[in-house]
């Protein structure tokens, strides 16, 4: 084998995407960038696949009768949207495209700790994809994402044992992604990183993993449970065998709530990022924005029943747990403050990437906001199970991790590919996605508290000009979406090439090549600053060129 | 209580709005005033405890008003008053069904006159459902093996929309109907158009012919407890455990007689489970509260509520 | 694992065990030892849930709980306790022994951990079997009659929260059992690849996890026990 070091100004242009040009080089690559980019593919199959059912809801539900499709049609078309966007697209979305990309690379390793593992994760997810994607061609499942008991064990006729194994496989590909990221960050930081000089992108996603492997086991063995006491009629959750149906709802919740911040954490993550750099500022209170990511990790373990303060848990742990529900608020408040007073007195500028930024703030707010509504056990009684709560966890998972992630997406794109999007076609997304999102959603509202229960086929006709408002709403959302596909696409091919760090930003993924080389660095960076050191990185009008 | 919401309501909508607003506000006026220009350089501030301490002390604050106002509220929704006039609900896919105290039966609708303290005593047959009324701000699920409560006071006569809350199969959103109510004098004229015998009366019918009266005898002790004046009262079991006989003690009692033996009692009961239906089970549970109440002529009264040194073991659920 | 056609670089001579993507061997065991504990808190978690379930419904009928435990055998369950247990010690030793680069002893103790293993899983077998024959299999061929004997007292109890002890012990047993099952495979595997002469003073990372898991089944089963078996049996 040759063993001359090879200058980097004379290498070939030689990264990690031309590396290897085979589809074995792809399905068999333990590059963290690579498994990212197939990620990337897979989801985005999967978030087209649930939107397209979104449009099937909100098309049934332009007229208050149920015309366009069967009640049972319809019932399997809201579970199938729901299952696949919480499992194949919230939950796995920032941490295992954008984390899976960036972890190594901002703490300066070469890797994730287990690479082939990492490479399993996505064959995981792969077969959970190909598995619900079976029980929808052969039927779909009609219980709602909740599967609640004993609907989903005794009376259900749909293949709930073949949609809980395909959430199951894809749990496990959650869980070995968590792992994988608690490891890299604990033991292959770069020299000199310590742990108060990471970007809060990898505290997002540490926080993130420890509620990825505590929580996800528990909606597992739920599953199985689920499918053992269907496919054996035992009476493990049904009261005519002995069994308790809240039982279900306590292990279930246990899960999907902490669940809920396995996707929105990472998203938070990334809004550190954009806000930073589009300030060219330090964030505003470092120590904080980490620490809140933990607290909110922790405490979203204690507040599982605020989605069962009607279903006949006792007066007594609806007060418990209302009150717990508040915890949660402060930090996230905390960090919607830090980020707002991250701009005072910054240097301003507004490319896409912040402007999603901006949107996350706006619509996070009013989520989180409505959220402490819910929270609020004297207004939950009223509007749980409604449009309300709809509308609230579409303002944070739509408004929220979506927006983040768009974001994120738009920020290192030309990292990850070495081209530049459109600006342009970019910023006018951008504005759809903002004025849809909010024509969709907040009409829905209102819709909640004057009563209009959800998962309705069929609903009272004084509901209808605001399911009207929601769906054009979602046909400006829809085009919001539609149109990144399309020129993320071009510019792939027809792209400005990239800078390494075309927006100056600072952390260690700007300091490679766009795209980076394989194995992420030449030699391994030795950090000696703080996070978002913008006092020391002069803006891009002012850049100090750098040899190529 | 339906006011009472409401204003809880606008009290949140009133934070929350002004929340937003300044958020937002903020965040478009720091966009502007502080985009970027040659001139400018960004200030590198690194935090400020103090701005941390006070922005998280207020919100909580402020979050704690939110949160005693609400339970307030909740608090009196679920503690129905002793007075309330019972109805029992049985849901199942795909409908209400409705009985009466004094016998009536209704499909999807439910007729309560004003002024009275209703308590809504509710099981479903087959999987969980739940009552809800937007106009009351109410809502309880209704639960395949137990009891779950609602109490309510309608104050205005009006037709107001049912709706089933939790889904529960295809025709979820068709499980619909009405709370119709009436001024006293037309509930009156109402009730009287009905021909079913009063709910405990069945239930005494049932109590003879399923042959409950043969170990449970008012005259000589039997195998099995005297029932009279037992509602709601506490009641010592076998293994030293102390529980209040309530609707949920007396439906289990008779579904599942081995779960809980009354002290000094052989475990000799057979269970009724699959052999009574879901209203027949109401029937029996009406008429054994009825053995509770005082002689007629003092009718919708209950009986003493529980005593307050005795912890109940299974009041799960109001 | 690594193609990288076009550069290659000067590369020292190590461990070719240590994956190019750590610095340095350490790093790679450091990191290999804090995978494995992480892997270990799920499978906490997963037993949890079911122990959750345990808990809640050993509370609500404890009578029925106590009846159906009193048809397990004892003596069977403490006997596939001692078989674990000295399971786990016998992987101690083959750890040790891989440290000390002593090749046939690890082989060896490796090839006792899985036959241990194994009489664990036909012993259940024969628990299992048992069931099957008294009808205490939940599901349709279900019948319970006996009753639970407190001190002397006959107490009668529901068939239906029997049912329900049954399908718990048969769920929680039967996961555990997988989980011995995958952990044979995995100690009959790793004890090919000692026989081969993988694994070294330098490096023998694997032995070591897959320890770790075993000590975990083995601990998993140490609280099944007492929580199946002994419900009542405090006399």
């Amino acid at each position: 084998m040759a063993t001359t070091a090879i200058p980097a100004n004379q290498a070939p242009k030689l990264n990690y995407l031309n590396n290897g040009h085979s589809l074995k080089s792809w399905l068999l690559t333990t590059d963290h960038k690579r498994i990212a980019i197939l990620y990337l593919i897979s989801v985005t199959v999967f978030f087209f696949l649930g939107g397209f059912f979104a449009m099937l809801i909100r098309l049934e539900l332009l007229t208050p009768q149920g015309d366009l499709m069967q009640a049972d049609t319809y019932n399997k078309v809201f579970t199938m949207h729901g299952m696949i966007m919480v499992f194949f697209f919230l939950i796995p979305v920032v941490p295992a495209v954008l984390g899976n990309f960036l972890v190594p690379l901002m703490i300066g390793a070469k890797d994730l700790a287990f690479p082939r593992i990492n490479l399993l994760s996505w064959y995981l997810y792969v077969v959970g994809g190909i598995l619900i994607s079976h029980v929808m061609l052969t039927g779909g499942v009609d219980t709602g994402w909740t599967f609640y008991t004993p609907f989903s064990t005794e009376y259900t006729n749909t293949k709930i044992v073949e949609a809980g194994l395909a959430v199951f496989i894809a749990g496990f590909s959650s869980i070995f992604t968590g792992l994988n990221f608690i490891v890299t960050i604990h033991r292959m930081r770069a020299p000199g990183l310590t742990w108060d000089r990471l970007p809060l992108f990898i505290w997002a996603n540490y926080a993130t993993s420890l509620v990825m492997i505590l929580g996800t086991p528990v909606v597992a063995i739920t599953i199985v449970l689920v499918a053992v006491e269907r496919l054996f009629h035992l009476g493990i959750f049904d009261p005519r065998l002995g069994g308790d149906p809240l039982l279900f709802q306590h292990l279930f919740w246990f899960y999907s709530h902490p669940a809920v911040y396995i996707m929105i954490l990472p998203s938070m993550g990334v809004v550190n990022e954009l806000i930073t750099c589009f300030s060219r500022k330090r964030i505003f209170g470092y120590k904080f924005i980490a620490l809140s990511s933990v607290a909110i990790a922790v405490f979203g373990f204690l507040v599982w029943a605020h989605h069962m303060f009607v279903a006949g848990i006792s007066l007594y742990a609806a007060m418990i747990f209302s009150f717990l529900s508040f915890s949660v608020g402060v930090p996230s408040a905390v960090k919607v403050f830090n980020w707002t007073a991250t701009l005072y007195k910054g240097s301003i500028s507004y490319a896409t990437p912040m402007l999603y930024a901006f949107g996350f703030i706006g619509l996070f707010t009013m989520g989180g906001l409505t959220g402490l509504m819910l929270a609020t056990i004297g207004i939950d009684v009223h509007v749980t199970d409604t449009y309300f709560v709809v509308a609230h966890f579409h303002y944070v998972m739509v408004g929220g991790v979506l927006m983040g992630y768009l974001g994120g997406l738009h920020f290192w794109w030309p990292k990850m590919t070495g081209r530049m999007y459109p600006e342009a076609w970019a910023k006018l997304s951008a504005l759809l996605v903002f004025v849809g999102f909010n024509l969709t959603f907040f009409p829905q509202f209102i819709l909640g508290y004057v009563g209009m229960p959800r998962r309705y086929w069929q609903y009272p006709p004084e509901f209808q000009t605001l399911n009207v408002l929601s769906t054009a709403g979602a046909s400006i959302l829809a085009a919001g979406y539609l149109l990144p596909m399309i020129y993320f696409v071009w510019s792939l091919r027809y792209g400005a090439i990239a800078d390494p760090n075309p927006w100056a930003a600072a952390g260690l993924e700007w300091k490679t090549t766009s795209p980076p080389p394989t194995f992420n660095f030449d030699e391994t960076p030795v950090v000696t600053w703080e996070a978002y050191n913008y006092d020391e990185i002069p803006p891009w009008e002012r850049r100090v060129p750098v040899a190529r | 209580m339906a006011k009472q919401v409401d204003a809880l309501y606008i009290y949140l909508l009133l934070v929350a709005g002004v929340m937003t607003a300044l958020i937002f506000l903020a965040v478009l006026v720091l966009a502007i005033r502080y985009r970027r220009r040659r001139s400018h350089e960004a200030q590198q501030i690194e935090g400020s405890l103090i701005l941390e301490i006070t922005w998280s002390i207020i919100p909580l604050f402020v979050m704690m008003t939110f949160f005693i106002w609400g339970a307030v509220i909740y608090f009196q929704e679920r503690t129905p008053p002793a007075d309330a006039t019972e109805v029992y609900v049985v849901a199942k896919q795909w409908m209400w069904k409705i009985e009466h105290m004094e016998g009536q039966r209704e499909i999807n609708e439910l007729h309560v006159p004003t002024g009275q303290n209703i308590k809504l005593i509710m099981t479903s047959q087959d999987v969980i459902h739940s009552f809800f009324v937007p106009a009351f701000r109410l809502k309880q699920d209704v639960l395949p093996g137990r009891y779950t409560t609602l109490w309510f006071k309608a104050t205005r006569p009006g037709r107001y929309h049912l709706f089933c809350a939790e889904y529960c199969g295809t025709m979820h959103s068709g499980m619909g109907g009405d709370i119709v109510v009436m001024e006293p004098q037309d509930y009156a004229q109402w009730m009287a158009g009905g021909s079913s015998a009063p709910l405990q009366d069945t239930g005494k019918v049932l109590f003879s012919t399923l042959g409950c009266a043969t170990c449970h005898r008012f005259d000589v002790q039997g195998r099995g407890p005297n029932l009279q004046g037992i509602y709601n009262k506490p009641v010592l079991l076998e293994d030293g455990r102390t529980v209040i006989a309530d609707e949920n003690y007396v439906r289990e009692s008779i579904v599942n007689p081995t779960a809980k033996i009354v002290s000094g009692f052989k475990p000799v009961m057979p269970t009724f489970q699959g052999i009574v239906s879901d209203e027949q089970l109401n029937a029996l549970v009406a008429y054994v509260k009825s053995l509770s109440q005082p002689p007629p002529g003092t009718a919708g009264l209950q009986s003493q509520p529980v005593p307050s040194g005795v912890q109940p073991q299974n009041m799960q659920v109001q | 694992m690594h193609d990288s056609p076009a550069t290659t670089v000067e590369h020292e001579a190590h461990n070719p065990a240590l994956l190019h993507h750590f610095a340095d061997a350490q790093q790679q065991k450091n990191a290999a030892s804090l995978g494995m504990w992480l892997f270990l808190v799920t499978e906490i978690m997963f037993f949890g849930g079911m122990f959750c379930a345990y808990l809640v419904y050993r509370l609500a009928h404890f009578n029925a709980f106590a009846a159906g435990s009193q048809q397990l055998s004892i003596k069977l369950g403490a006997f596939n306790t001692a078989v674990l247990i000295v399971s786990s010690v016998t992987v101690v030793l083959a750890v040790k022994a891989a440290e000390a680069g002593k090749r046939k002893v690890l082989v060896g103790y490796l090839v006792v951990t899985v036959l241990l293993g194994m009489t664990f899983l036909v012993v259940k077998g024969f628990e299992y079997a048992e069931k099957f024959e008294k009808h205490h299999v939940p599901g349709p061929t279900f019948g319970f009659t006996d009753k639970f004997d407190d001190n002397g007292k006959q107490i009668s109890v529901n068939p239906k929260e029997a049912e329900l002890f049954f399908s718990i012990y048969f769920a929680m047993t039967g996961m555990h059992a997988l989980h011995m099952i995958i952990g044979c495979g995995l100690f009959s595997v790793l004890a090919v690849l000692a026989w081969r002469g993988h694994y070294t003073p330098g490096y023998f990372t694997p032995i070591e996890n897959a320890g770790l898991y075993w000590h975990l089944v083995d601990i998993i089963w140490i609280y099944l026990f007492p929580l199946l078996y002994l419900i009542s049996r405090h006399s």
